[in-house]
Order: C-alpha cells, then structure tokens, then sequence
C-alpha cells in the first residue's frame, strides 16, 4: 500500500500540495513513484513563472515512462529543488520529503480547499488497482 | 487473469510488481529496476523467461526442414548443443520471429521462439512442415526456462550441481548448451553478460529458483531485461524489427547466412533489397542534451528522417540511448523531437555495453 499523508492535498493525476501560509510545496505521491518505477529526469518550471492550476508544468521520466506534472494550485513559482537535477531517485525514495518539486507562492490560499483529502484519494489510488 | 509461468507464487514472494506481457502475468520489478540491471553487469541476476515458447524438432528431415525455415543456417551447427540465434522471414523478407536453435543431437533440434508470437510463429512453423516425411514439431508448453546473467552467474549455478556435472558446466564454451537429466544449460542469454538459460520440466523450477535465491542470484524483472538488451545492441521483437522490416535494415545482416546455394524463405527478397541497395542503416543513438529517448520518436538528420526502434535509460551510462532506423550514409550528429522540442544525439556504434564496459568511443563491435 502506498502512504498517503493526512496533512497533504492531492490531485487525481497523483500530486500532492502542502499550503503553509501562502506557500505551496508541490511533489508528486508515493503511488505515483510506484507507479512509474525508477526515476531518471525531472523537468521543473522556471523560477518567476506565472502558472495556472491544472497547467502541465513539467516532466519527470523513468526508465519506463514520461508522464506530465500538473499545477494543483495557481501562483508564482518561487523555488524549485534543484537537487533533483543530480538524483531524481529522490522522489522514488522520499516523495513527501527530499522529492519535493517546486514552491508557489499562491494567489488565493484556499484555493487548495476544492483538491481531494488525503481519504478520498486513498479511495481514488484503491479504485484505479 | 493472464496465463501464470510456474514461478508466479515466487515472483509475488519476491515482491514483484506484476504486469500484463503479451497475454502473461510477469514481473516489471522486484523494487528497482536499476538495481536489478546493475546486479546483472556487476554481480548476478535472473529472469524469468518461461513466457517464451520452446519447441522440439525432430526427425530425419529435421535439418532440411531447418535450413528452408531460417535465414541462418543450421548447417553450421555440427556440435551437440551447439547454439545460433536467427530470424525466421515471410517471403517479402519480413521477420516474422527471431528465435535460438539448438541442435541436440542428429535428428534432434530444439527451437527458442518469443511469446507475444507464439500463436503465429506455431501456425507458421506447422504450415512450413508440409512435405518433410516424419517431421515431428512439437510445442514443449512443459518445460520452463530461466536466465541467470552476470559475470559471477555461472559459479553460483555450478555451484548447485553435483561435482561430475561441475567439471562439464564450467568447460561449456559461448552458444553451448550441455542436458543432465531433464536440465537442459545454454550458457546463452541476451543481456550482453556471461551467463547461463536454463530449461527443465516446470515443476522443478521453482526449487532451483529458491536455491539460486539463497545463493545470492538477484531476481530481475522485464524492466530490467529491457534495459540490459538495449545496452547490448540486442533486437527487440516487435520495436526493432517486425514482419514489415528485413533484418538487413534492422542491424540483423550478421545473422543471414546468404552466400552459399541454399535457399531459404524470404531469401529472394532479400538479395533483390541488397542489389536495389540499402536505403536505411539500423544505429545507435546517444542522447547528448537531457532527457529520455524513446520509442517511436522522429530523428532528423541531414539525409532525411528516422525513426527510433527503442529508446530508454541506460543504467550503465547514466544516460539515454536508443537504436534507431535512419537513412542509409546519416551518421554524427543528429536531433531528435522530443515533446515539440529538438534534442542533439549522436549516433553510435552498437553495442553501448558488453561484460560491464561501456564501448563508447571504442569504435563499436561487430558482435
């Protein structure tokens, strides 16, 4: 079973947001790690970006596979994690941790209120297997 | 519900991801796909090829029935147990399979064919039989296979025979199979690493897996599979060649035998592609920018455009590669359109990797 964090927000396309203040740290779920298998480049969006949510706003590839990275939420982008340049097997190891992907400094906090709980996407990731 | 090989309950011991291949429930991975490759070019691995079908041949007319079949001749084969890898063509010059012959003994061969066609391959095979007196084709659906691949793979299978049948394990020379009992060991494979396949009855597999488990042997999934032929230069079935591409535009030349009187199917067509002239090379791709190739994507080169065949990571460079059909004379620098962006490959020689190294910048080889 993949872990599903109760303090996180989540999209069904398998991101997660933490919202502290008017920051959001944005990654994508264990589920999809697993999914996709060993990571092996991530594409971030650029720092001062404007994006939009439900905007594709990156890449992460595994050996597998390419799939998009969704915005869950609208802002500005105001970090991102360059270390997973280097090693992009942290987000396979440490999704919710060292795996985290890029922060946004929203333009309406509560935005995040109308993403899936960490229950129902437990019950969505259940669904899908 | 997809058919189950006789180690199922052990891949699910082992903690595999399982997914749907070609109709068969198999393991992706055991965890991490990239540390099942890199115990393959490092220490030892296994896989699980008991999807692919084994067929018997046999009969006085088995050799004649052989050379007409396939475009590498068995005639080549005159020591028992003796392995050559070949394609089996259509009339047009398509490949209809690759598949590894072994001959046995006179009269006796036995053919390793792919699973995804098995069904075709079966029918084609039956078909091609007509008119051989007491040909004997039989599908052995009971008899299992596993690859064990790494430079220490063969002493920790050796290790798990009795002493007398040691000595004639480590003396098995490349493409050399040797049978004890219902054990049948080719030290062949297809990752590009030394190695052992072994077939036996499948109800004993799953003992043999259990040991080899406790020898260390690291259970590999098709992920990893993937990646090690990649590396190797090795054709995929169904990416890099298919019944609408002859092997001589799939890097597969080596494997025709087509000098000599025999005929065999599809060998008309080919030599009218050769005297036509060859209008597209089968290459290697390394990816010089980020990202990963993959396949199916377009290359741009100054003589037109190709196609990648398959692309993917390579464990061992840490980067990507890809093989590749471009137009014949394109070579050095190339780009390829990833995602409506133009990426900058080279092509290369194949293999990428052999026994561990990398063979970049050593001028290839010819296998």
């Amino acid at each position: 079973m993949s872990e599903v964090p109760s303090e996180l927000k989540f999209m069904s396309s398998h991101e997660w947001v933490l919202v502290e203040d008017n920051i959001a740290t944005i990654g994508v779920t264990d589920h999809a790690q697993e999914l996709l298998g060993d990571l092996v480049y991530v594409e971030l969006p650029e720092i001062g970006s404007a994006v939009a949510a439900g905007d594709s706003v990156g890449v992460i590839e595994s050996v597998k596979a390419a799939s998009d990275t969704y915005a869950p939420v609208s802002g500005e982008v105001v970090e991102v994690n360059t270390d997973l340049e280097g090693a992009p097997e942290r987000i396979n190891h440490d999704p919710y941790g060292d795996g985290w992907m890029y922060k946004l400094a929203m333009e309406d906090p509560e935005e995040a209120e109308d993403l899936l709980d960490a229950e129902a996407y437990a019950e969505a990731i259940a669904d899908e297997e | 519900m997809g058919n189950k090989t006789p180690l199922y309950q052990c891949h699910l011991d082992a903690g595999a991801r399982m997914v749907d291949f070609a109709g068969w429930d198999m393991p992706i991975n055991y965890g991490s796909q990239i540390a099942e490759h890199e115990a393959v070019r490092s220490d030892a691995g296994m896989f699980d090829v008991s999807h692919m079908t084994v067929v018997d041949v046999n009969g006085a007319a088995a050799k004649a029935y052989l050379r007409h079949l396939l475009a590498n001749d068995v005639a080549k084969l005159t020591l028992p147990g003796k392995a050559l890898y070949s394609c089996m063509l259509n009339e047009q010059g398509g490949v209809i399979d690759d598949l590894i012959v072994y001959y046995l003994r006179d009269n006796h061969y036995r053919v390793v064919i792919n699973s995804a066609t098995r069904d075709k391959d079966l029918e084609w095979l039956e078909r091609q039989s007509q008119g051989y007196p007491d040909l004997g084709v039989k599908f052995r659906g009971d008899v299992a296979l596993l690859a064990v691949q790494g430079p220490n793979a063969r002493d920790r299978v050796i290790g798990l025979f009795e002493a007398y049948q040691q000595e004639a394990l480590r003396r098995l020379a490349r493409f050399q199979a040797a049978e004890f009992d219902d054990c049948f060991v080719a030290r062949t494979g297809y990752t590009g690493e030394d190695g052992f396949e072994i077939m036996m009855l499948a109800e004993h597999l799953p003992e043999l897996w259990g040991r080899l488990l406790a020898a260390g042997v690291v259970p590999c999934g098709l992920g990893a599979r993937d990646t090690l032929r990649l590396e190797a230069g090795m054709n995929l079935y169904g990416s890099d060649m298919d019944e609408t591409t002859s092997p001589l535009v799939s890097g597969l030349g080596w494997t025709l035998a087509m000098s000599d009187d025999r005929d065999f199917i599809g060998k008309q067509a080919l030599q009218a592609e050769q005297a036509a002239g060859l209008r597209q090379s089968f290459v290697g791709l390394l990816l010089l920018d980020k990202g990963v190739l993959r396949n199916h994507l377009r290359v741009v080169t100054p003589q037109g455009d190709g196609e990648i065949t398959s692309g993917s990571y390579s464990p061992s460079l840490q980067r990507s590669i890809a093989m590749a059909r471009v137009p014949a004379g394109a070579e050095g620098l190339v780009e390829v359109e990833v995602r409506n962006k133009m990426l900058k490959a080279e092509i290369v020689k194949l293999p990428f990797v052999r026994e561990g190294k990398s063979m970049l910048n050593t001028g290839g080889n010819n296998k």
